[in-house]
Protein backbone atom coordinates (compact mmCIF):
# COMPACT_ATOMS: atom_id res chain seq x y z
CA UNK A 1 0.00 0.00 0.00
CA UNK A 2 1.22 3.27 -0.89
CA UNK A 3 -0.80 6.48 0.28
CA UNK A 4 -0.77 9.36 2.31
CA UNK A 5 1.03 9.37 5.82
CA UNK A 6 0.31 12.74 7.14
CA UNK A 7 -0.72 16.15 6.00
CA UNK A 8 -0.55 20.25 6.95
CA UNK A 9 -2.44 22.67 5.25
CA UNK A 10 -1.97 26.83 5.91
CA UNK A 11 -4.02 29.85 5.08
CA UNK A 12 -2.53 33.12 6.07
CA UNK A 13 -4.98 35.34 8.30
CA UNK A 14 -5.12 38.39 6.16
CA UNK A 15 -8.22 38.72 4.03
CA UNK A 16 -9.82 41.22 1.35
CA UNK A 17 -13.19 40.88 1.21
CA UNK A 18 -14.58 40.91 -3.00
CA UNK A 19 -17.19 44.42 -2.08
CA UNK A 20 -13.84 45.92 -1.54
CA UNK A 21 -11.77 45.03 -4.76
CA UNK A 22 -15.11 46.31 -6.85
CA UNK A 23 -15.42 49.29 -4.99
CA UNK A 24 -11.65 50.68 -6.27
CA UNK A 25 -12.28 49.58 -9.81
CA UNK A 26 -15.95 51.02 -9.96
CA UNK A 27 -17.32 47.03 -10.65
CA UNK A 28 -20.22 45.31 -9.21
CA UNK A 29 -19.46 42.89 -6.16
CA UNK A 30 -22.53 40.80 -7.40
CA UNK A 31 -21.28 39.51 -10.20
CA UNK A 32 -18.87 37.85 -8.06
CA UNK A 33 -20.52 36.60 -5.30
CA UNK A 34 -23.92 35.62 -7.15
CA UNK A 35 -21.79 35.04 -10.46
CA UNK A 36 -18.96 33.33 -8.95
CA UNK A 37 -19.68 32.14 -5.42
CA UNK A 38 -16.60 34.15 -4.39
CA UNK A 39 -16.90 36.53 -0.64
CA UNK A 40 -13.24 36.87 0.45
CA UNK A 41 -10.46 35.64 -0.75
CA UNK A 42 -6.67 35.09 1.21
CA UNK A 43 -4.02 37.47 1.01
CA UNK A 44 -0.57 36.52 2.43
CA UNK A 45 1.27 38.78 4.81
CA UNK A 46 4.01 40.99 3.88
CA UNK A 47 6.45 38.46 5.15
CA UNK A 48 5.04 35.26 3.82
CA UNK A 49 5.79 34.02 0.50
CA UNK A 50 4.97 29.93 -0.97
CA UNK A 51 8.07 28.99 0.63
CA UNK A 52 7.22 30.20 4.68
CA UNK A 53 3.75 29.43 3.60
CA UNK A 54 4.98 25.41 2.33
CA UNK A 55 7.41 25.13 5.16
CA UNK A 56 4.29 26.01 7.79
CA UNK A 57 2.06 23.07 5.83
CA UNK A 58 5.00 20.67 5.89
CA UNK A 59 5.60 21.35 9.91
CA UNK A 60 2.07 20.74 10.31
CA UNK A 61 1.96 17.39 8.64
CA UNK A 62 5.64 16.73 11.13
CA UNK A 63 3.46 17.55 13.86
CA UNK A 64 0.35 15.05 12.70
CA UNK A 65 3.18 12.47 12.24
CA UNK A 66 7.01 12.31 13.51
CA UNK A 67 8.32 11.63 10.09
CA UNK A 68 12.15 10.77 10.34
CA UNK A 69 13.65 12.99 8.37
CA UNK A 70 16.38 11.29 6.78
CA UNK A 71 14.12 8.39 5.48
CA UNK A 72 12.55 11.65 3.04
CA UNK A 73 13.82 11.02 -0.38
CA UNK A 74 11.96 13.70 -2.22
CA UNK A 75 10.79 16.69 -1.67
CA UNK A 76 8.53 18.74 -4.32
CA UNK A 77 7.51 22.09 -4.48
CA UNK A 78 4.24 23.18 -6.89
CA UNK A 79 3.65 26.45 -7.48
CA UNK A 80 3.52 29.42 -10.35
CA UNK A 81 4.69 31.89 -7.56
CA UNK A 82 8.40 30.04 -6.51
CA UNK A 83 9.92 33.34 -4.74
CA UNK A 84 13.20 32.72 -6.84
CA UNK A 85 12.89 32.73 -10.89
CA UNK A 86 16.53 30.32 -10.39
CA UNK A 87 16.68 28.66 -7.21
CA UNK A 88 14.98 26.43 -6.03
CA UNK A 89 12.12 26.79 -2.87
CA UNK A 90 12.19 22.51 -2.45
CA UNK A 91 15.97 22.86 -1.27
CA UNK A 92 14.73 25.50 1.24
CA UNK A 93 11.77 23.51 2.16
CA UNK A 94 14.27 20.03 2.34
CA UNK A 95 17.00 21.83 4.60
CA UNK A 96 14.29 23.59 7.31
CA UNK A 97 13.22 19.60 8.02
CA UNK A 98 16.44 18.88 8.07
CA UNK A 99 16.00 16.25 4.96
CA UNK A 100 19.31 17.11 3.63
CA UNK A 101 21.74 16.41 1.94
CA UNK A 102 20.20 12.59 0.90
CA UNK A 103 17.39 14.05 -0.65
CA UNK A 104 15.94 14.22 -3.91
CA UNK A 105 14.28 17.88 -5.09
CA UNK A 106 12.65 19.62 -7.36
CA UNK A 107 9.92 22.95 -8.23
CA UNK A 108 7.03 22.11 -10.63
CA UNK A 109 5.18 24.41 -12.33
CA UNK A 110 1.72 23.39 -14.55
CA UNK A 111 -0.53 26.60 -12.88
CA UNK A 112 -2.53 25.39 -10.54
CA UNK A 113 -1.72 21.81 -11.07
CA UNK A 114 1.90 21.92 -9.91
CA UNK A 115 0.57 20.70 -6.16
CA UNK A 116 -0.61 17.45 -6.97
CA UNK A 117 2.07 16.81 -9.72
CA UNK A 118 4.41 16.84 -7.03
CA UNK A 119 1.68 14.46 -4.97
CA UNK A 120 1.73 12.51 -8.21
CA UNK A 121 5.30 12.06 -8.49
CA UNK A 122 6.15 11.10 -4.80
CA UNK A 123 3.31 8.44 -5.19
CA UNK A 124 5.14 7.30 -8.44
CA UNK A 125 8.54 6.71 -6.48
CA UNK A 126 7.43 5.32 -3.56
CA UNK A 127 5.80 2.38 -5.59
CA UNK A 128 8.37 1.77 -7.25
CA UNK A 129 10.06 1.25 -4.18
CA UNK A 130 13.28 4.15 -4.53
CA UNK A 131 12.68 6.04 -1.59
CA UNK A 132 10.79 5.69 1.58
CA UNK A 133 8.96 9.03 1.94
CA UNK A 134 8.14 11.33 -0.43
CA UNK A 135 7.19 15.22 0.46
CA UNK A 136 4.55 16.65 -1.74
CA UNK A 137 3.39 20.49 -1.53
CA UNK A 138 1.48 22.28 -3.04
CA UNK A 139 1.52 26.43 -2.40
CA UNK A 140 1.17 29.90 -4.03
CA UNK A 141 1.14 33.46 -3.51
CA UNK A 142 -1.36 33.71 -6.78
CA UNK A 143 -1.42 37.88 -8.15
CA UNK A 144 -4.25 38.71 -10.01
CA UNK A 145 -3.45 42.73 -12.52
CA UNK A 146 -5.14 45.00 -10.65
CA UNK A 147 -8.97 45.54 -12.11
CA UNK A 148 -8.50 41.67 -13.83
CA UNK A 149 -11.17 39.43 -12.98
CA UNK A 150 -8.54 37.27 -11.88
CA UNK A 151 -8.00 40.16 -8.87
CA UNK A 152 -11.13 38.85 -6.92
CA UNK A 153 -10.21 35.29 -6.41
CA UNK A 154 -6.18 34.83 -6.90
CA UNK A 155 -5.49 34.17 -3.20
CA UNK A 156 -2.66 32.31 -0.77
CA UNK A 157 -1.99 29.26 0.58
CA UNK A 158 0.10 25.76 1.16
CA UNK A 159 -0.65 22.10 1.34
CA UNK A 160 1.97 19.40 2.52
CA UNK A 161 1.63 15.75 2.11
CA UNK A 162 4.20 13.22 3.32
CA UNK A 163 3.58 9.81 0.74
CA UNK A 164 5.15 6.71 2.55
CA UNK A 165 3.95 2.85 2.93
CA UNK A 166 3.47 2.88 6.69
CA UNK A 167 0.97 4.14 8.90
CA UNK A 168 -1.15 5.25 5.86
CA UNK A 169 -4.21 7.78 7.02
CA UNK A 170 -5.46 8.08 3.04
CA UNK A 171 -4.55 5.21 0.75
CA UNK A 172 -3.95 6.35 -3.26
CA UNK A 173 -6.32 3.44 -4.69
CA UNK A 174 -5.79 4.89 -8.21
CA UNK A 175 -4.59 8.06 -10.29
CA UNK A 176 -5.50 9.34 -13.52
CA UNK A 177 -3.99 11.93 -15.93
CA UNK A 178 -4.45 13.71 -19.05
CA UNK A 179 -3.31 16.57 -20.71
CA UNK A 180 -3.62 18.84 -23.74
CA UNK A 181 -2.31 21.92 -25.22
CA UNK A 182 -4.91 24.52 -24.63
CA UNK A 183 -3.88 28.49 -24.09
CA UNK A 184 -6.67 29.57 -21.70
CA UNK A 185 -4.14 30.83 -19.07
CA UNK A 186 -0.25 32.04 -19.19
CA UNK A 187 2.50 34.26 -18.25
CA UNK A 188 5.36 34.97 -19.77
CA UNK A 189 8.96 34.81 -18.48
CA UNK A 190 9.12 38.50 -16.98
CA UNK A 191 5.73 39.61 -16.32
CA UNK A 192 4.49 39.76 -13.12
CA UNK A 193 0.40 39.35 -14.10
CA UNK A 194 -0.80 36.66 -15.67
CA UNK A 195 -3.25 36.94 -19.04
CA UNK A 196 -5.92 34.25 -19.60
CA UNK A 197 -8.47 33.81 -22.71
CA UNK A 198 -11.42 35.04 -20.48
CA UNK A 199 -14.78 32.27 -21.48
CA UNK A 200 -12.01 30.20 -23.24
CA UNK A 201 -10.84 29.59 -19.69
CA UNK A 202 -14.50 27.47 -19.42
CA UNK A 203 -15.60 24.89 -21.26
CA UNK A 204 -12.30 24.05 -23.45
CA UNK A 205 -10.23 24.11 -20.71
CA UNK A 206 -11.61 23.50 -16.72
CA UNK A 207 -14.66 21.61 -17.78
CA UNK A 208 -13.55 19.73 -20.40
CA UNK A 209 -10.11 18.36 -18.60
CA UNK A 210 -11.95 18.37 -14.92
CA UNK A 211 -14.81 16.07 -16.27
CA UNK A 212 -12.40 13.50 -18.16
CA UNK A 213 -9.91 13.08 -15.67
CA UNK A 214 -12.82 12.45 -13.05
CA UNK A 215 -14.47 10.38 -15.64
CA UNK A 216 -11.81 8.06 -16.55
CA UNK A 217 -10.63 8.27 -12.57
CA UNK A 218 -14.73 6.44 -11.95
CA UNK A 219 -14.20 4.23 -15.51
CA UNK A 220 -10.46 3.17 -14.41
CA UNK A 221 -11.65 1.56 -10.79
CA UNK A 222 -15.29 0.81 -11.52
CA UNK A 223 -16.77 3.29 -8.69
CA UNK A 224 -19.89 4.94 -8.70
CA UNK A 225 -20.11 8.98 -7.70
CA UNK A 226 -22.67 7.40 -4.90
CA UNK A 227 -20.12 5.41 -3.11
CA UNK A 228 -17.82 8.16 -2.90
CA UNK A 229 -17.92 10.13 0.20
CA UNK A 230 -16.16 13.49 -1.21
CA UNK A 231 -15.85 14.79 -4.14
CA UNK A 232 -12.80 17.61 -3.98
CA UNK A 233 -11.97 19.75 -6.90
CA UNK A 234 -9.87 22.75 -8.10
CA UNK A 235 -11.63 26.05 -7.55
CA UNK A 236 -10.64 28.70 -9.82
CA UNK A 237 -14.08 30.18 -8.16
CA UNK A 238 -16.93 28.69 -6.17
CA UNK A 239 -19.12 28.30 -9.61
CA UNK A 240 -16.76 26.03 -11.68
CA UNK A 241 -16.29 23.06 -8.80
CA UNK A 242 -20.24 22.72 -8.24
CA UNK A 243 -21.13 22.41 -12.22
CA UNK A 244 -18.18 20.07 -12.65
CA UNK A 245 -19.40 18.20 -9.89
CA UNK A 246 -22.63 17.91 -11.38
CA UNK A 247 -21.82 16.82 -14.76
CA UNK A 248 -19.65 13.97 -13.25
CA UNK A 249 -23.01 13.13 -11.05
CA UNK A 250 -22.00 14.46 -7.66
CA UNK A 251 -24.58 16.13 -4.82
CA UNK A 252 -23.70 19.49 -3.18
CA UNK A 253 -23.35 17.03 0.29
CA UNK A 254 -20.69 15.39 -1.42
CA UNK A 255 -18.62 18.55 -2.52
CA UNK A 256 -19.64 20.86 0.38
CA UNK A 257 -17.17 19.94 2.70
CA UNK A 258 -14.25 20.52 0.31
CA UNK A 259 -15.77 23.74 -1.18
CA UNK A 260 -13.20 26.29 0.06
CA UNK A 261 -12.85 28.86 -2.70
CA UNK A 262 -15.73 30.86 -1.22
CA UNK A 263 -14.09 32.04 1.77
CA UNK A 264 -10.41 31.62 0.74
CA UNK A 265 -10.77 32.21 -3.07
CA UNK A 266 -8.51 30.71 -5.30
CA UNK A 267 -5.31 29.36 -4.08
CA UNK A 268 -3.89 27.96 -7.21
CA UNK A 269 -1.60 24.61 -6.97
CA UNK A 270 -2.96 24.41 -3.35
CA UNK A 271 -6.75 24.81 -4.42
CA UNK A 272 -7.86 20.82 -4.65
CA UNK A 273 -5.01 20.07 -1.65
CA UNK A 274 -6.44 22.73 0.94
CA UNK A 275 -9.59 21.07 0.12
CA UNK A 276 -8.72 17.61 0.45
CA UNK A 277 -6.78 18.73 4.12
CA UNK A 278 -10.02 20.20 4.86
CA UNK A 279 -11.97 16.54 4.36
CA UNK A 280 -9.42 14.64 5.83
CA UNK A 281 -9.75 16.56 8.90
CA UNK A 282 -13.40 15.33 9.04
CA UNK A 283 -13.24 11.93 6.68
CA UNK A 284 -14.17 8.25 8.56
CA UNK A 285 -12.68 5.09 8.27
CA UNK A 286 -13.00 3.59 4.68
CA UNK A 287 -14.39 7.09 3.32
CA UNK A 288 -13.87 7.62 -0.69
CA UNK A 289 -12.40 11.04 -1.10
CA UNK A 290 -11.73 11.86 -5.18
CA UNK A 291 -9.76 14.71 -5.99
CA UNK A 292 -9.16 16.45 -9.55
CA UNK A 293 -6.87 19.33 -9.79
CA UNK A 294 -6.51 21.68 -12.89
CA UNK A 295 -4.15 23.43 -14.21
CA UNK A 296 -4.25 25.19 -17.22
CA UNK A 297 -2.02 24.90 -20.04
CA UNK A 298 -3.62 22.25 -19.84
CA UNK A 299 -4.44 18.96 -17.90
CA UNK A 300 -6.12 17.77 -14.42
CA UNK A 301 -4.59 15.01 -12.31
CA UNK A 302 -7.47 12.71 -10.62
CA UNK A 303 -6.56 10.62 -7.30
CA UNK A 304 -9.21 8.00 -5.53
CA UNK A 305 -8.16 7.84 -1.84
CA UNK A 306 -9.60 5.46 1.02
CA UNK A 307 -9.33 6.50 4.92
CA UNK A 308 -7.75 4.39 6.72
CA UNK A 309 -8.23 4.31 10.83
CA UNK A 310 -5.21 5.67 11.26
CA UNK A 311 -6.19 9.17 10.45
CA UNK A 312 -8.16 8.67 13.84
CA UNK A 313 -4.82 9.13 16.23
CA UNK A 314 -2.81 11.46 13.62
CA UNK A 315 -5.14 14.67 12.55
CA UNK A 316 -5.89 16.30 15.60
CA UNK A 317 -1.84 17.17 16.03
CA UNK A 318 -2.02 19.84 14.52
CA UNK A 319 -4.43 23.10 13.95
CA UNK A 320 -7.46 21.92 11.82
CA UNK A 321 -7.68 23.40 8.13
CA UNK A 322 -10.82 25.18 9.19
CA UNK A 323 -9.47 26.98 12.09
CA UNK A 324 -7.04 28.56 9.25
CA UNK A 325 -9.71 29.31 6.93
CA UNK A 326 -12.09 30.39 10.19
CA UNK A 327 -10.03 31.76 12.71
CA UNK A 328 -8.48 34.96 13.75
CA UNK A 329 -8.80 36.78 10.49
CA UNK A 330 -7.96 40.41 9.67
CA UNK A 331 -9.41 42.25 6.95
CA UNK A 332 -7.41 44.34 4.69
CA UNK A 333 -8.35 47.36 2.59
CA UNK A 334 -7.52 48.07 -0.79
CA UNK A 335 -4.85 50.24 0.20
CA UNK A 336 -2.88 47.26 2.08
CA UNK A 337 -4.06 44.49 0.21
CA UNK A 338 -1.88 46.72 -2.83
CA UNK A 339 1.32 47.23 -0.14
CA UNK A 340 1.08 43.59 0.88
CA UNK A 341 0.76 41.95 -2.60
CA UNK A 342 3.91 44.60 -3.87
CA UNK A 343 1.39 46.30 -5.97
CA UNK A 344 2.46 49.59 -5.18
CA UNK A 345 5.89 50.88 -6.83
CA UNK A 346 7.95 52.55 -4.26
CA UNK A 347 11.40 54.16 -6.25
CA UNK B 1 23.87 40.73 4.70
CA UNK B 2 26.38 38.63 2.74
CA UNK B 3 25.56 35.59 0.95
CA UNK B 4 28.24 33.24 2.82
CA UNK B 5 26.91 34.87 6.52
CA UNK B 6 23.52 34.01 5.01
CA UNK B 7 24.72 30.41 4.23
CA UNK B 8 26.66 29.77 7.46
CA UNK B 9 23.53 30.63 9.74
CA UNK B 10 20.94 28.37 7.84
CA UNK B 11 20.67 25.65 10.55
CA UNK B 12 20.09 28.24 13.77
CA UNK B 13 18.21 30.45 10.67
CA UNK B 14 15.69 27.72 9.41
CA UNK B 15 15.69 24.84 12.02
CA UNK B 16 16.85 26.50 15.60
CA UNK B 17 19.66 24.47 16.05
CA UNK B 18 21.92 25.43 18.95
CA UNK B 19 24.90 23.33 20.80
CA UNK B 20 24.78 22.25 23.94
CA UNK B 21 28.07 21.70 26.02
CA UNK B 22 29.01 17.79 26.51
CA UNK B 23 30.82 18.60 29.45
CA UNK B 24 28.62 20.70 31.42
CA UNK B 25 25.55 20.80 29.87
CA UNK B 26 25.37 24.27 29.04
CA UNK B 27 22.98 25.47 26.24
CA UNK B 28 24.53 28.39 23.24
CA UNK B 29 22.32 29.76 20.83
CA UNK B 30 23.63 30.58 18.56
CA UNK B 31 26.38 28.01 18.54
CA UNK B 32 29.89 28.61 19.51
CA UNK B 33 32.88 27.03 19.62
CA UNK B 34 34.05 27.18 23.36
CA UNK B 35 31.74 27.11 26.28
CA UNK B 36 32.11 30.48 28.05
CA UNK B 37 31.35 28.06 31.58
CA UNK B 38 33.99 25.74 31.27
CA UNK B 39 36.11 25.79 28.06
CA UNK B 40 35.34 22.79 26.75
CA UNK B 41 35.05 22.60 22.99
CA UNK B 42 32.64 19.39 22.86
CA UNK B 43 29.49 19.74 21.64
CA UNK B 44 26.08 17.74 20.72
CA UNK B 45 23.69 19.61 18.71
CA UNK B 46 20.42 19.94 19.82
CA UNK B 47 17.09 21.59 18.17
CA UNK B 48 15.69 24.22 20.49
CA UNK B 49 11.49 23.91 20.96
CA UNK B 50 9.66 26.38 18.36
CA UNK B 51 7.38 26.72 21.23
CA UNK B 52 7.91 29.90 24.32
CA UNK B 53 6.27 32.76 25.39
CA UNK B 54 7.26 36.27 25.51
CA UNK B 55 9.56 37.60 28.45
CA UNK B 56 9.80 41.57 27.42
CA UNK B 57 8.67 43.58 23.87
CA UNK B 58 9.13 46.83 22.68
CA UNK B 59 7.33 48.04 19.61
CA UNK B 60 9.52 49.87 16.93
CA UNK B 61 8.08 52.91 15.18
CA UNK B 62 10.98 54.21 13.55
CA UNK B 63 13.07 51.27 11.67
CA UNK B 64 16.35 51.25 8.91
CA UNK B 65 14.79 51.88 6.20
CA UNK B 66 14.83 47.89 5.25
CA UNK B 67 12.09 47.48 7.17
CA UNK B 68 10.35 50.90 7.15
CA UNK B 69 7.46 49.12 5.28
CA UNK B 70 6.64 47.04 8.07
CA UNK B 71 6.66 49.90 11.28
CA UNK B 72 4.86 49.30 13.52
CA UNK B 73 6.10 45.85 14.69
CA UNK B 74 7.21 44.59 17.70
CA UNK B 75 10.81 42.93 19.02
CA UNK B 76 10.50 40.61 21.81
CA UNK B 77 12.72 38.32 24.15
CA UNK B 78 11.29 34.89 24.06
CA UNK B 79 11.97 32.10 26.32
CA UNK B 80 11.30 28.78 24.35
CA UNK B 81 10.15 26.16 26.14
CA UNK B 82 13.44 24.32 26.96
CA UNK B 83 14.74 27.29 28.64
CA UNK B 84 16.85 29.05 25.56
CA UNK B 85 15.90 32.80 25.04
CA UNK B 86 16.21 34.45 21.96
CA UNK B 87 15.34 37.83 20.37
CA UNK B 88 12.69 37.40 17.46
CA UNK B 89 10.29 39.97 15.80
CA UNK B 90 6.61 39.19 16.19
CA UNK B 91 4.56 38.63 13.39
CA UNK B 92 0.89 38.48 12.50
CA UNK B 93 -0.24 39.78 15.72
CA UNK B 94 -2.63 42.87 16.88
CA UNK B 95 0.39 45.18 18.81
CA UNK B 96 -2.85 46.09 21.37
CA UNK B 97 -2.90 42.80 22.75
CA UNK B 98 0.51 41.38 23.16
CA UNK B 99 1.49 40.75 26.57
CA UNK B 100 4.37 40.01 28.76
CA UNK B 101 3.81 36.04 29.75
CA UNK B 102 1.83 35.53 26.18
CA UNK B 103 2.76 32.35 24.65
CA UNK B 104 3.95 32.26 21.01
CA UNK B 105 5.50 29.93 18.04
CA UNK B 106 8.00 30.33 15.95
CA UNK B 107 7.67 30.17 11.97
CA UNK B 108 9.78 30.84 9.27
CA UNK B 109 9.36 34.19 7.67
CA UNK B 110 10.69 36.42 4.77
CA UNK B 111 12.99 38.72 7.19
CA UNK B 112 14.44 41.09 4.14
CA UNK B 113 15.50 40.95 0.95
CA UNK B 114 19.03 42.11 -0.44
CA UNK B 115 17.57 44.85 -2.86
CA UNK B 116 15.85 43.30 -5.66
CA UNK B 117 18.00 41.03 -7.27
CA UNK B 118 19.55 39.74 -4.31
CA UNK B 119 18.92 36.84 -2.01
CA UNK B 120 15.83 36.67 0.20
CA UNK B 121 16.55 36.07 4.04
CA UNK B 122 14.58 33.94 5.91
CA UNK B 123 14.74 33.36 9.71
CA UNK B 124 11.97 32.50 12.50
CA UNK B 125 9.68 35.00 13.20
CA UNK B 126 7.35 34.72 16.88
CA UNK B 127 3.56 34.33 16.20
CA UNK B 128 1.37 34.31 18.88
CA UNK B 129 0.27 30.69 19.76
ZN1 LIG C 1 30.71 23.69 29.29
Amino acid sequence: MVGITSYGAYVPRYRIRVEDIAKEWGADSESYKRGLFLNEKSVAGMDEDTITMSLEATRNALRRAAIDPNKVGAVYVGSESHPYAVKPSSTIIAEAINAVPHCHCADLEFACKAGTESLFITYGLVKAGLITYGLAIGADTSQGAPNDALEYSAASGAAAFFVGTENIVANIEATYSCTTDTPDFWRRDNQVYPRHGGRFTGTPAYFKHVHLAGKMLLEKTGVTPAEIKYAVFHQPNGKFPQRVSKMLGFSKDQIKAGLLAPSIGNTYSASSLISLTAVLDIAEKDDLIMMVSYGSGAGSDAFLFRVTDAIYQTRDKAKTTMSYVNERLVYLDYGLYAKYRDKIIIS
Amino acid sequence: MSVPKYWRNIPQRYRLEAVKCIKCGKLFFPPRPVCNECRSQEFETVHLSDEGKIVTFTVLNSAPSKFSYQTPYPIAVIELSDSAKICAQITDCDIDKLYIGMPVKLQMRKLSTEGDAGIINYGYKAVPA
